[in-house]
C-alpha cells in the first residue's frame, strides 16, 4: 500500500527538525515528487517533543496522510549534556519512540540515534517492532556528527541514514546543503551526509520494502505554505504597509511581511499591541496606503475596536486571524476552528465586514489578492480568516502560479482631479459619505488632496462625516453601508470561479460540507469513499463565510440527503452558520468535529462518514 | 509640488479664519470651558505656520475636547476613545508631509489610551500630541480622572477618590518624548507660542494643556494665576537638561496639587525623530509612500521573484 513515502523526523525544539525537514522536503520536490508537510511542536524554544512529516509521492498529495511509514527519531536533546538527566522531564529523551508510534504503518521503517536513546527504556519496544513487522535500524547518529562536526549536525547524520536506506540520490540534498550553508559548515555537514550514506548502506542488509518513489514533474515547483502565500498576495496587491505584535500563528505571516517591504520601500512596524497594530493600519490607510494587519485569535479580541471603527470610517484594511486552539492562550502552536464566531460578530453593533477562509495556499493567495481588491474597492475592513494548519503545512505548487501581475490600483479612492466636480457640502466639504453612492461605496479622498478635506468619524455621520444622531441620516447611512454587503456578494458570484470549491460525483447520494484548511483533507477521504466506483459522496468547500454563498449552499444542500459537517471545533460552529443562513435543512446536517489540537487525518473522515453518515442512527 | 496631492507644500498666506468650519463654527463646549481657548490657540498656530486646511490631518479620541476635529475645518478623524496616537502616527508614516496632530483629554490620553502615548513618545514620531487636561471626566459627567486631585468626588467617588493624580510631565520625559511644555487655557498667547513650536519641532510633540472645567470640576477654578518658568525669576532651569527638567516636571506637578499653576516649556530634545531613524535604517522609503499609488510610472515589485529565488 505504500507506494508513497510518509516520513517523519521527531526530536526536541531547538534541534533543527524544522530547518533540516523543510530543506528535505524541497529536495524531494526537486526529486520530481509532490509535497505535503505538517509540522507539531509546542510552545517552547527548547525541548520537548516535536516532529515534522513530510508526505511525497508521484501523485497530486491534498493532506498530510494518514500516520507515517518513515520513523527518523533523534530524541531530544535538550539537556545537551546528556548525564544530566534532571534537564528532562519525564521521557521526553524517548518520546520519539513512545509518542504516537502507532501511527507507525505496518512495515514501516525505524531510524533511532543510539547516541542519545537507550532503547532498553522504550516500555515493550520489540513486542512493538514484532506485531506491527517494523524494520529498525539503530545507528550512531550523534557519533558520527560529532566525529566530522559537532553535536547538532546529527539531523544531517540522519538524513544520509535516510537517503540511503530510501536508495534515494543525494545531489539535490547537497546542492540545497551547498545554498543554505558556507565554509567549514558545509564541509562538516556534507561529510557526515556523505559518510553516513555510505556506512549505512554498506553496513545494513535491507529488510524493508519502503524505497524512494520516482515521480517527475513537467514544470518548476515552488515549495510555499498558506503563510508565504497569504504574504506574496499582499505583495502582489502593492501592501506596503504592514502592523502587528507577535503571536502564533500569523506571526509567520508578519515575518515574511517584515522581512520584504525594506526591500520594496514599505513600512513594517512591530507595536504595542493589537489594537494599536489594527489602528496603525487604519491611520496608514487613511494616508493613502494600502496596509493590513493580523494576529491569531486572541490579539483579534483586542482588534475588535479598531475593527468596529474601520467599519463605521468605511476605511479599507485587511486583517488576518491566523487561529490556533483558544480559549484564551489555549494551546499556542496547535490548531483549531473555533474562531469562526469570534470574526464574524465581534465588535458592538450591526457589523459591516468580509470574511474569507481560504483552503490552500493556492487559495489562500487569490482570496488574499481578492481581500485587498474588495477592501479597497468597496472600502471595507476584509479578514483572511485562516489556521496554524494552513498557514504552516508546506506544499508545492507550480512556479507559474505566481507569474502575476501585480495590482496596487484603490478603486475605492477619488483622484484629486475629479474632487472638484464632486457632491460637496456648501461650506466645501466633500461629501465622502454620499447617500447616493452605487453600491453603497462613496469614493474616499486621501489628506492633502485640495478640495477632499472631510471630518471621519466613529460617531454616526452626515455625508460630509459630522457628528449627526437625525434619525433619518442615521438609516440612510446605515443602509448604505450594508448595502455594500450584498453588492460584494454580487461581485463574488460574477467571478469566473468560486471561493467556494465542489468536489466529487455530481450525482452523489451523500455530501461533506466543510471550511477553510480541511479542504484537502476532505477531497482525500471523498475519493477513499467513492473508490469502488459507484458516486457515493461529494463535498463542498466553502471560504466565503461573509457575505454567505446562500444559492450554492443551498443547492448543495437540497442535492443530497445526509450531510456531514467537518470542522476543527467542539460546538459545530460552521454547522450553526449554515443553519441560520439557510433557515432550514437542519435536519440533514450531522457533524464531525475535531479539537484536540491536531488536523483531520483523511482516514478520520472516512471513519466519522461511515458512521454518522452510513452507520444506523 | 505634488499634483496628486496639490493641497501639500502650496505657498499662500493662510488666515486664522481658514480653520473654522462653516458646518459647525459654534462649539458645542460648555460656556467658560478651557476647550476653546486650544481651538483658537491651535487655528493661530496652524497658520502662523503657513500649513492650510487640506494638509492637516488632526486625529482625536473621544470626550468633549475629542471634538475639537468638528470645529477645527481640516481633514478630521475623530477616532475612538484612547485610539488617536496609533492612527496619527501611521498617518505619518505614510505621508510625512502631512501636518498631523492628535488631540483628546487626560482620560483618553493618560488612562484608556495611556499605553500608546508611552510607545508613541518612546518612537518619538513627528507629530503634535494635544492633551486637554481639565483633571476630570466631562462627557461622562464629572467621574475621577487619571490627573484628579486625590480626594475628587463625585458620583462614581463618593468618599473621594484615593489614589494621588498621574504626572502626566514626568510620564512624557520617561517615555521618551522629545518636546514636552505644559500651556493653560488662560494664557491663549503662551499657548500659541508652544503650539508654533512644537509643530515646528522634529519629533513627538507633547503638550499638556490645562484646561478649565467649569461644569464638573470647581476644584480647580481657572487654573490662575498662572506663572511661566521661563519667564518667572524664581526658576531657572535648562529644558535641554533632562535632569534639571525632570525636576521641573516634579515640581510643577506637585505645586498644581497644591493650587500653584506653573507652564512653560519643560524639555526640547534634538534626538532624531523615529521617521528619520527608520530612513537613515533603509526601513522607510524616503518620499511618502502614499504619493507611490499615485505615481503612474512607478514599477511596482512582484512576488514571483521572491518566490523563484526562496522557494524552488
Amino acid at each position: 500500500m505504500d507506494s508513497e513515502l510518509i516520513w517523519r523526523i521527531a526530536g526536541g525544539s531547538g534541534d533543527g527538525i524544522v530547518s533540516t525537514s523543510d530543506n528535505f522536503g524541497k529536495a524531494i520536490m526537486r526529486s520530481g515528487l509532490n509535497v505535503f508537510t505538517h509540522r507539531h511542536y509546542p510552545s517552547r524554544i527548547r525541548g520537548g517533543h516535536t516532529y515534522a512529516e513530510i508526505r511525497a509521492g508521484p501523485t497530486e498529495l491534498k493532506s498530510r496522510g494518514d500516520g507515517y511509514n518513515f520513523l527518523l527519531a533523534l530524541g531530544d536533546s535538550f539537556g545537551r549534556n546528556q548525564k544530566i538527566d534532571s534537564a528532562y522531564y519525564g521521557n521526553e529523551r524517548i518520546k520519539p519512540l513512545t509518542e504516537n508510534l502507532y501511527d507507525l504503518h505496518n512495515g514501516g521503517v525505524i531510524v533511532y540515534d543510539t547516541g542519545i536513546i537507550d532503547i532498553e527504556d522504550v516500555p515493550d519496544f520489540s513486542e512493538q517492532v514484532a506485531e506491527n513487522n517494523w524494520h529498525v535500524y539503530p545507528i550512531d547518529l550523534r557519533s558520527i556528527a560529532k566525529e566530522e562536526g559537532r553535536d547538532i549536525m546529527r539531523n544531517t547524520a540522519g538524513i544520509g541514514a535516510t537517503a540511503a536506506l530510501l536508495e534515494m540520490e543525494l545531489a539535490p540534498i547537497e546542492a540545497l546543503m551547498k545554498a543554505a550553508m558556507k565554509g567549514p559548515i558545509f564541509e562538516q555537514n556534507l561529510t557526515i551526509l556523505r559518510n553516513t550514506y555510505s556506512m549505512v548502506a554498506d553496513t545494513f542488509e535491507f529488510t524493508h520494502d519502503i524505497r524512494f518513489p520516482s515521480g517527475e514533474h513537467n514544470e518548476t515547483q515552488a515549495l510555499v505554505s498558506g503563510s508565504h502565500a497569504i504574504a506574496y498576495a499582499a505583495l502582489d496587491e502593492g501592501c506596503r504597509f504592514i502592523a502587528g505584535y507577535p503571536m502564533t500563528p500569523w506571526t509567520a505571516a508578519f515575518t515574511i511581511m517584515c522581512g520584504i517591504l525594506p526591500d520594496v520601500g514599505g513600512i513594517s512596524e512591530q507595536v504595542e499591541d493589537e489594537i494599536a497594530a489594527a489602528a496603525l493600519a487604519i491611520g496608514a490607510s487613511h494616508a493613502g496606503v494600502k496596509a493590513m494587519s493580523g494576529s491569531a485569535g486572541g490579539g483579534f479580541s483586542l482588534m475588535s475596536e479598531p475593527l468596529g471603527l474601520a467599519e463605521m470610517v468605511e476605511q479599507p484594511i485587511v486583517l488576518l486571524e491566523a487561529q490556533r486552539a483558544g480559549p484564551a492562550t489555549g494551546m499556542p502552536t496547535k490548531t483549531e476552528q473555533a474562531d469562526l464566531e469570534h470574526v464574524l460578530y465581534t465588535s458592538q453593533g450591526d457589523s459591516t465586514r468580509i470574511v474569507l477562509a481560504p483552503g490552500d495556499p493556492e487559495e489562500a493567495y487569490e482570496q488574499t489578492r481578492m481581500a485587498f481588491q474588495i477592501a479597497y474597492g468597496y472600502n471595507i475592513p476584509v479578514i483572511l480568516l485562516y489556521d496554524q494548519k494552513l498557514g504552516a503545512e508546506l506544499r508545492n505548487i507550480p512556479l507559474s502560479f505566481f507569474d502575476r501581475d501585480p495590482d496596487p490600483s484603490m478603486p475605492g479612492t477619488i483622484p484629486e482631479s475629479d474632487l472638484i466636480d464632486a457632491p460637496h457640502h456648501p461650506s466645501g466639504k466633500y461629501h465622502r459619505y454620499n447617500y447616493d453612492a452605487k453600491d453603497g461605496v462613496s469614493l474616499r479622498s486621501i489628506p492633502g488632496q485640495k478640495h477632499g478635506r472631510f471630518h471621519a468619524s466613529g460617531n454616526e455621520h452626515t455625508q460630509e462625516g459630522h457628528i449627526s444622531e437625525d434619525p433619518i441620516n442615521r438609516v440612510l447611512q446605515m443602509d448604505r453601508r450594508r448595502s455594500k454587503i450584498a453588492a460584494i456578494r454580487t461581485y463574488l458570484d460574477a467571478q469566473n470561479v468560486s471561493n467556494n470549491t465542489p468536489y466529487g460525483p455530481l450525482s452523489s447520494p451523500y455530501g461533506i460540507l466543510t471550511w477553510g484548511s480541511n479542504k484537502g483533507t476532505v477531497e482525500e477521504a471523498v475519493d477513499r469513499l467513492n473508490s469502488s466506483g459507484t458516486p457515493l459522496v461529494k463535498a463542498l468547500s466553502v471560504s466565503d463565510l461573509c457575505p454567505f454563498p446562500t444559492q450554492e449552499v443551498t443547492s448543495f444542500v437540497e442535492s443530497v440527503s445526509k450531510i456531514l459537517v467537518v470542522e476543527m471545533n467542539a460546538t459545530g460552529q460552521f454547522q450553526g452558520l449554515v443553519k441560520q443562513q439557510l433557515g432550514a435543512y437542519g435536519d440533514k446536517l450531522y457533524g464531525l468535529l475535531k479539537y484536540d489540537g491536531n488536523p483531520f487525518e483523511p482516514a478520520e473522515i472516512v471513519a466519522g462518514f461511515e458512521e454518522k453518515i452510513m452507520g444506523e442512527n | 509640488m505634488n499634483t496628486t496631492f496639490s493641497a501639500i507644500g502650496e505657498n499662500r498666506t493662510v488666515d486664522a479664519n481658514e480653520f473654522t468650519p462653516e458646518i459647525e463654527p459654534q462649539p458645542t463646549w460648555c460656556p467658560g470651558c478651557g476647550d476653546f481657548a486650544v481651538l483658537n490657540a491651535l487655528k493661530k498656530a496652524v497658520s502662523e505656520v503657513g500649513r492650510s486646511p487640506e494638509e492637516v490631518l488632526l486625529v482625536t479620541g473621544v470626550g468633549c475636547s475629542s471634538k475639537i476635529s468638528s470645529y477645527f475645518e481640516c481633514y478630521g478623524f475623530h477616532s475612538l476613545h484612547g485610539r488617536s496616537l496609533p492612527i496619527a502616527r501611521a498617518a505619518k508614516l505614510a505621508n510625512p508631509d502631512l501636518l498631523v496632530i492628535a488631540a483628546g483629554g487626560d482620560g483618553d490620553g493618560y488612562g484608556i489610551g495611556g499605553n500608546h502615548f508611552m510607545h508613541t513618545a518612546r518612537e518619538n514620531h513627528d507629530i503634535v500630541y494635544i492633551v486637554f487636561n481639565n483633571e476630570v471626566f466631562g462627557l461622562t459627567k464629572g467621574q475621577a480622572s487619571p490627573t484628579s486631585l486625590k480626594g475628587h468626588k463625585s458620583k462614581e467617588q463618593p468618599l473621594g477618590s484615593a489614589k494621588d493624580p498621574i504626572r502626566p510631565l514626568s510620564m512624557g520625559l520617561a517615555a521618551g518624548a522629545s518636546y514636552i511644555a505644559r500651556t493653560a487655557a488662560v494664557n491663549p498667547s503662551q499657548a500659541k507660542d508652544i503650539l508654533v513650536e512644537a509643530i515646528q519641532h522634529e519629533g513627538f510633540a507633547h503638550i499638556d494643556f490645562l484646561t478649565q472645567c467649569p461644569t464638573w470640576n470647581k476644584d480647580a477654578k481657572q487654573y490662575v494665576p498662572y506663572v511661566d518658568v521661563q519667564k518667572s525669576e524664581e526658576y531657572d532651569f535648562d529644558p535641554s537638561n533632562r535632569v534639571q527638567a525632570a525636576q521641573m516636571m516634579y515640581e510643577t506637578e506637585t505645586s498644581l496639587s497644591e493650587g500653584k499653576i506653573l507652564t512653560g516649556r519643560y524639555f526640547i530634545d534634538d534626538r532624531p525623530s523615529y521617521q528619520q531613524e527608520k530612513i537613515a535604517r533603509g526601513s522607510m522609503p524616503k518620499d511618502p509612500l502614499a504619493y507611490r499609488y499615485t505615481d503612474e510610472k512607478y514599477s511596482w515589485e512582484r512576488s514571483f521573484d521572491y518566490v523563484e529565488n526562496r522557494h524552488t
